[in-house]
């Protein structure tokens, strides 16, 4: 012990008398490793803290503040009582010691082992001999932080304490400026009001106390440190206010006051503390403010300048009226609630009736803010309102004074679906059920489109509100909408009209498999009109088409609906004159829309995997080996047709269960290696039908080949969107022979849909040898397609090879830099150099029908970004390599790559790129030009520093595509100087007379499309250093 | 109301606004000339804000596509616009942003001419002297306040 001795005093020396502050470290490790005791220390303090020297004293209560800082656990009770009594004593010692003293109590206040009742001695030793606002911030922070591990650890004693604690707090932040400490301030508070302290008549000292930082304006200091926000001052104070009743009194008034203010945050804060206090009040605390908040609340609706205050306002009447319909009433109040709706309908309801005046809209969205709030409520306004909105409708005869009616009516119903509670078993809207109902009607019948469109709108609000429609109803319903399906001409409303079936028929299935959709097929079916009907015969076929996919919600209606759809594809395969291509391919579209939304449905899956798609292949089927003329071919060849089918089939098989899924996969593979046919309906095939392959012995059918050969789409349909875990049988043999159609085929959908489907079933097959093998075999055989510039088939393996590469980019196979090295190489090919280019694009895009995450394919994340890290490197040598002629490739390539990378990946890798791409827009290439400026304006959207640092090349090389002879460039280089005009204002605005100066030939412009964006950027640059402007 | 400024006209009638004009093949194919048309006009200062309410021109039928007139070839353009109450003391402050969103949007071969719908506002001949008066509308423009509230017509709303 007495060998230990001497370095603590030496220690306790050099502190207190050398000032090393690095001793109270080496002190506080020597007691944390039990070297020696906090006792043994104070006893070598003695001197200093006995000095007569202030200074000399601070310093060696300092040492043992920082010591016990680091050592609070390791104390015994009677350790820490002991230091309290000396602390508590040294809160009257000269003012220097204040600090320290102050850092050992919050060090005392973090030990478990305080004895009792020492808590209430500190804080009344704190509170009469500290004046906390006179001391530096961070021993105010100290005071603060005491008081909250206080809070945590002594709740009960501290409570004992009464108003007294309340007030000693109030005195000590009373004059707070940090917006650190008045962090931990409001949390002081918030545990007072909150934890339920006695307030006794402390209670208007705390809310002065807390109210007079409201609303919160604060702007952090550029680079600060504490990252403290205005957001989170703001959320702290407001949960102080509104986190007690008591406070009401105040409140209210507090905020009626600050909604008067012309600042629009402090207009936006008051709405939301408003919402956020109503939560914890009765009607008592609101009912001598209710007059006053009403009135705050109508003049920030009616006269709104902004929508998030507009929005602020509605949410805390909302609110406000919530509160009222949840307070529990008593035989002597009076009722508060409909006393304040009575207000409001007293000032919003006659503004209802005319429809043609601004406050129209302002009412009724007040109104729908406080139905929205409870039934009752809803209750009570709708009952007020529906009825002479309904007379008002009725009396009216302008429709555009209808058609507003009706909106409000609309908003209404929807404003009322959250407070609908199955409780109640009455429908609000059931006792005006027939008059709406009869309005609804008679607006349907109205030759007025937009009042069509509003009607089908609040007949869709009906039906989604559960037992209001009766069965009659809907029937009456689905006549209107099958008239104006077959009758009416504007494209909004039968897009409105084919919406609001969809909408019905989830809800009431039955009258449309009964009467929608027999009258829909009869009308399709009809027969051949007039010449002059022809045309618009063919809009009532979209319509009917477009109506059929939205009705099949269900199950039920999907087995009535998609028979109809298939059997306008026969008819257009048995009769080309009955069906247009056209019709057979929104036929398809309409099968894919039911596809997809049948979602996890065993019933439509069955229907598909039974049904549909074999049907459809033996359709397709069908028509390819049909021996027709030329000129009068089944409309089932054309590629748009196919095209359609394609995603039809591969969405089914995409959301088969697993049974069905392998049934089809087999199916598929032996109907197209094998010629097996006898799962498809209507029997009557050919036996030698191999679509794969070509036979030699029919040479001279060789030009009729491509029919058959093009199927293979579908193939691809099949067994490239199945989940990964169903196997595909016969695949080396499948692998094989699409191999051999691509590299061979000279029909471009055949080769491209081979090399597609070949790509796709690779991206699936499992990792290891026999794949590593494949992959090598296809690529040499390719490598020495693409390396005889005289070969025929260059496109075709090109065309693979790209795809192939897809494959393995998007799992990431290691083969696949084998496959960029020759892509690379290709930029430079004389004749394939614009197609790789373009190329790039391809393996940067998804692709529609296969390897995308629909169809289940291996894509891996991110597999863009690394592919651009990994290969920018090598596009910018390749450029910088390239001759002269060959560089417009590189920087296609490249603004190809650049344009599909996600945002954050553009701005990062912008610097390195920036040079590459200004030069890109100096490139006489339009395509290259346009690209770049494609992919260059989203990144000015947010500027990246890198950006504004070249401002000058850009403005130039911007303002020089302005004047291209194309139309597009002009359009989108003028997009990208507005872009500019967002820029940070100091730095754009040497630029503004020049860009004004160039951006006047363009108002002149021939084209209206350049001149609408030259007056737009015009206007935005001549705001630009303007006042009121930016 | 307590608190703001009492508006002149607080509950104006609405109008509904036309939708946004349709794009033709013809405007689309980049070898055709497309002369400026009423309707290009009347799309430059339809959106114009009123000083008063978050409303647009069109929307308060202060401007109407019948009252504007354009010659393409004579380079002219005539505009009517009809204040919303005769009395309306905004009807200068209107007719100049109108002028001054005309004089940023076209070619400067242009003459351009703003004035009020005959028998539409008590002092009408003052006002359509002031916005004929290049020098005393130049002047206005000098002026930084009157300045800011007719850039502030002429943004775009904030939403």
């Amino acid at each position: 012990m007495a060998a230990e001795s001497p370095p603590l005093l030496s220690l306790v020396e050099e502190f207190v008398s050398g000032l090393q502050d690095s001793k109270a470290k080496d002190a506080a490790t020597g007691v944390r490793d039990g070297r020696f005791t906090v006792l043994q220390l104070v006893e070598a303090l003695g001197q200093s803290l006995t000095s007569s020297q202030p200074h000399t004293r601070a310093r060696g209560v300092q040492l043992l503040s920082d010591v016990l800082q680091e050592n609070h656990t390791a104390l015994t009770e009677r350790e820490v009582e002991l230091l309290l009594a000396f602390y508590e004593n040294r809160l009257k010692d000269h003012y220097v010691i204040t600090p320290p003293v102050l850092r050992g109590l919050q060090a005392l206040t973090k030990s478990r082992l305080l004895p009792p009742g020492s808590a209430v001695s500190m804080l009344r030793s704190l509170f009469q001999d500290v004046h906390v606002q006179s001391l530096m911030l961070a021993e105010r922070a100290c005071v603060y932080n005491m008081l909250i591990n206080l809070m945590d650890s002594r709740e009960d004693e501290l409570k004992g304490l009464g108003a007294d604690f309340v007030f000693g707090f109030v005195q000590s932040m009373d004059g707070e400026r940090d917006p650190r400490n008045l962090l931990l301030a409001f949390q002081i508070a918030k545990n007072i009001v909150v934890r339920g302290y006695n307030m006794g008549k402390f209670t208007e000292e705390l809310f002065e106390v807390t109210s007079c930082y409201f609303p919160i304006d604060f702007s952090p200091p550029p680079n600060d440190p504490h990252g403290i926000t205005k957001e989170e001052l703001i959320q702290a104070l407001r949960a102080v206010l509104t986190g007690s009743p008591t406070f009401a009194e105040f409140l209210l008034p507090l905020i009626i006051e600050k909604l008067d203010s012309d600042v629009q945050s402090a207009k936006l804060d008051s709405l939301q503390t408003l919402a956020a206090c109503v939560g914890q009040y009765e009607h008592k605390d609101l009912a001598e403010f209710l007059e006053g908040l009403w009135t705050s609340l109508r003049r920030e609706v009616f006269q709104t300048s902004s929508e998030k205050i507009e929005s602020a306002a509605l949410a805390a009447l909302t609110a406000l009226t919530s509160c009222l319909s949840r307070s529990i009433l008593n035989s002597d109040s009076e009722d508060s609630l409909s006393t304040f709706l009575d207000l409001l309908l007293r000032d919003c309801k006659h503004h209802l009736f005319e429809p043609d005046l601004k406050l129209v809209w302002p009412s009724a969205k007040l109104l729908q803010a406080a139905c929205s709030a409870s039934y009752r409520a809803s209750h009570i306004i709708t009952a007020a309102v529906m009825p002479p909105l309904v007379e008002q409708y009725n009396s009216k005869t302008q429709c555009s004074h209808r058609r507003t009616l009706l909106e409000v009516v609309q908003r209404f119903i929807q404003s009322t679906a959250g407070c609908q509670s199955s409780d109640h078993d009455e429908n609000l809207f059931s006792a005006h059920k027939d008059s709406l109902c009869s309005v609804v009607f008679s607006a349907l019948s109205e030759s007025n489109s937009s009042l069509q469109i509003t009607a089908t709108s609040v007949l869709t609000s009906l039906a989604q509100q559960a037992g209001v429609l009766s069965d009659a109803d809907i029937e009456l319903a689905v006549d209107h909408l099958t008239r104006l399906l077959l009758t009416d001409e504007d494209e909004r409303v039968s897009l409105a009209v084919v919406e609001c079936a969809g909408a019905l028929a989830e809800q009431h299935p039955a009258a449309f498999i009964a009467k929608l959709i027999p009258t829909l097929k009869e009308e399709m079916f009809s027969d051949q009109r007039e010449a002059s009907e022809l045309h618009s015969h063919h809009a009532v076929r979209q319509r009917c088409l477009a109506a059929l996919a939205a009705v099949s919600v269900r199950a039920g209606v999907v087995r009535e609906s998609t028979p109809v759809l298939l059997d306008v594809l026969s008819s257009a395969h048995a009769d080309p004159s009955r069906f247009s291509a056209d019709e057979a391919a929104h036929a398809c579209l309409s099968l894919q829309r039911i596809a997809e939304r049948a979602q996890d449905d065993e019933e439509t899956g069955r229907c598909f995997h039974d049904v549909v798609i074999p049907r459809l292949l033996s359709l397709a089927l069908q028509a390819a080996l049909q021996k027709t003329s030329p000129g009068s071919g089944s409309p089932l060849v054309e590629e748009a047709v196919l095209s359609a089918m394609v995603p039809v089939i591969s969405t089914a098989c995409s959301r088969l269960h697993a049974t069905f899924a392998e049934q089809t996969a087999s199916r598929a593979v032996s109907l197209f290696l094998d010629g097996d046919v006898s799962f498809l309906p209507d029997n009557s095939f050919p036996s030698h039908i191999r679509p794969l392959q070509k036979q030699k012995q029919q040479e001279e059918e060789e030009e009729d080949w491509w029919r058959q050969s093009q199927l293979v789409c579908l193939l691809m349909a099949c067994v490239c969107s199945l989940p990964r875990s169903v196997e595909v049988p016969q695949e080396e043999r499948l692998l094989s022979e699409l191999e051999e159609l691509s590299c061979s085929c000279s029909h471009p959908l055949s080769y491209t849909s081979a090399a597609k489907c070949f790509a796709g079933l690779l991206n699936k097959k499992p990792q290891g040898v026999s794949l590593d093998s494949l992959i090598q075999r296809t690529v040499k055989r390719l490598g020495s397609e693409l390396d005889r510039p005289s070969s025929p088939m260059r496109t075709q393996a090109f065309t693979l090879l790209i795809w192939v590469a897809k494959a393995l980019l998007l799992r990431y196979h290691p083969l696949f830099s084998t496959l960029t090295d020759k892509l690379f190489s290709l930029l430079d090919d004389a004749d394939l150099g614009p197609a790789a280019a373009d190329g790039f694009s391809l393996l940067m895009s998804d692709s529609a029908d296969v390897l995308n995450r629909g169809c289940h394919a291996d894509v891996r994340i991110m597999y863009r970004q690394r592919f651009f890290s990994e290969n920018s490197a090598k596009l910018v040598q390749g450029f910088n390599a390239a001759p002269q002629e060959k560089k417009p490739n590189y920087l296609k390539a490249l603004s190809n790559i650049v344009n599909k990378l996600p945002k954050q990946v553009q701005v990062s890798e912008l610097p390195a790129l920036l040079s590459l791409l200004l030069e890109a827009l100096t490139c006489p290439d339009e395509g290259v030009q346009l690209s770049t400026l494609s992919c260059l304006e989203p990144v000015l959207i947010n500027p990246p520093q890198v950006l504004i640092q070249q401002l000058e090349a850009l403005v130039t090389r911007l303002l020089a595509l302005i004047c291209s002879p194309a139309m597009k460039i002009r359009i989108a280089s003028i997009r990208c100087i507005l872009a500019v005009s967002h820029f940070p204002a100091h730095e754009v605005l040497p630029f503004r007379a020049r860009v004004l100066r160039a951006l006047a030939p363009p108002l002149d412009d021939r084209k209206r499309l350049v001149r609408r964006e030259a007056v737009q950027a015009r206007g935005e640059w001549f705001l630009l250093g303007s006042p009121g402007g930016r | 109301m307590s608190g703001g400024l009492q508006l002149e006209n607080a509950n104006p009638v609405i109008f509904q606004r036309s939708g946004e004009r349709l794009l033709t093949s013809s405007e689309e194919d980049g070898d055709v000339h497309d002369p400026i048309d009423d309707r290009e006009i009347f799309d430059l200062i339809r959106s114009i804000n009123d000083p008063e309410h978050p409303l647009s021109l069109e929307e308060l039928n202060v401007v109407e596509q019948v009252r504007v007139q354009v010659n393409d070839t004579e380079s002219t353009v005539s505009i009517e616009f009809t204040p919303t109450i005769p009395h309306c003391s905004m009807a200068t402050l209107i007719g100049l942003s109108i002028k001054v969103k005309l004089l940023r949007s076209l070619p400067d071969r242009f003459k351009i001419d703003v004035h009020i719908t005959p028998g539409t506002h008590a002092s009408e001949e003052a006002v359509n002297k002031q916005l004929a008066d290049k020098e005393r509308v130049a002047a206005a423009l000098e002026n930084s306040s009157l300045l800011e509230v007719v850039n502030q017509c002429l943004s775009s709303r904030t939403i």
